[in-house]
């Protein structure tokens, strides 16, 4: 879903290549969640080599009207997001990892994604890269 | 080398009338005649398009490479005696290719338009499969809308675009 996403989001919005994480952090929070799901995360917990960092939801729009049933208490309900986070930067070219720390589904008290900058994926556009 | 690419107003397909009749026995058969045959260009295959469409992705990584000024695009437009063609990349790697004659105006809104209607009719269609040639009726439905509207605007001469990966 996130590989075909990306090219939604590009093609819509004008916006160019993102110079650092800090950036794309920006752009994922204020443009692709707004775009996508209508809210805005809060983006915090910088790791200190600026290589991580974290998404605070407020409120999950995917699990408004969810409750998670008993034999299922431990079910990740809302993963297709980090799926979702995984594809799309993979197809601009940045490996990253995505995980939940903290899911109000759970019984959390908030929902936090973390997400982890990996590695530049090199050979991929022949353009001028920086 | 021209070739038959319609006879009585029916277009051919691989040398076959749209009812199936082999072209080279309806032109041999007296009772047909008086006939009326067009002759031009015969359009390329899908395999011929992929071909060419493969060649200019590599083309295009040359193109960058030549530049002496670091970090150039690849070929925006290339042109011809008779053509011109203007290619858009995006920044996943797909381009958007658009063959017009020599005295259109800029063809960059089109080929954003393009990747719009790439996005909501060919990727958002569950049955596609990344990479592989397009056939879906939105898509082709969609596109021939835009061209039309583009061609209204500023009088294009437009082929169908190819978009390539």
């Amino acid at each position: 879903m996130g590989v075909r996403m990306i090219e939604d989001f590009l093609a819509r919005t004008n916006v160019g290549r993102c110079h650092d994480f800090r950036d794309t952090a920006d752009i994922i929070a204020k443009n692709g969640f707004k775009t996508f799901l209508g809210i805005t995360p809060n983006v915090t917990n910088w790791s200190s080599d600026g290589k991580e960092f974290s998404l605070i939801l407020d409120n999950n729009p995917l699990t408004e009207f969810v409750e998670l049933p008993e034999n299922h208490t431990s079910l990740s309900f809302s993963n297709l997001l980090c799926g979702a986070l995984r594809g799309a930067l993979e197809m601009v070219q940045m490996e990253v990892e995505v995980w939940f720390v903290q899911d109000s589904l759970k019984g959390d008290d908030t929902t936090e994604i973390r997400l982890k900058f990996i590695k530049k994926l090199e050979d991929a556009l022949p353009d001028g890269e920086d | 080398g021209y070739a038959v690419i319609a006879i009585n107003g029916e277009t051919l397909t691989s040398r076959k009338m749209p009812d199936g009749t082999q072209a080279l026995a309806y032109l041999q058969n007296p009772d047909n005649y008086p006939l009326n045959i067009r002759f031009g260009k015969p359009k390329l295959s899908i395999n011929e398009k992929i071909t060419l469409a493969s060649t200019f992705h590599s083309m295009y990584a040359i193109a960058c490479k030549l530049s002496p000024v670091s970090n150039s695009s690849g070929i925006e437009v290339l042109e011809t005696g008779t053509f011109r063609l203007s290619c858009y990349q995006t920044l996943t790697g797909i381009k958007f290719v658009v063959i017009t004659d020599q005295h259109q105006p800029n063809m960059n809104p089109l080929l954003r338009k393009i990747y719009e209607i790439y996005t909501d009719y060919a990727l958002k269609n569950p049955f596609y499969s990344l990479d592989m040639p397009i056939r879906l009726e939105l898509f082709d439905l969609n596109l021939q809308r835009a061209l039309e509207a583009a061609e209204k605007n500023q009088q294009y001469n437009a082929n169908i675009p190819n978009s390539t990966i």
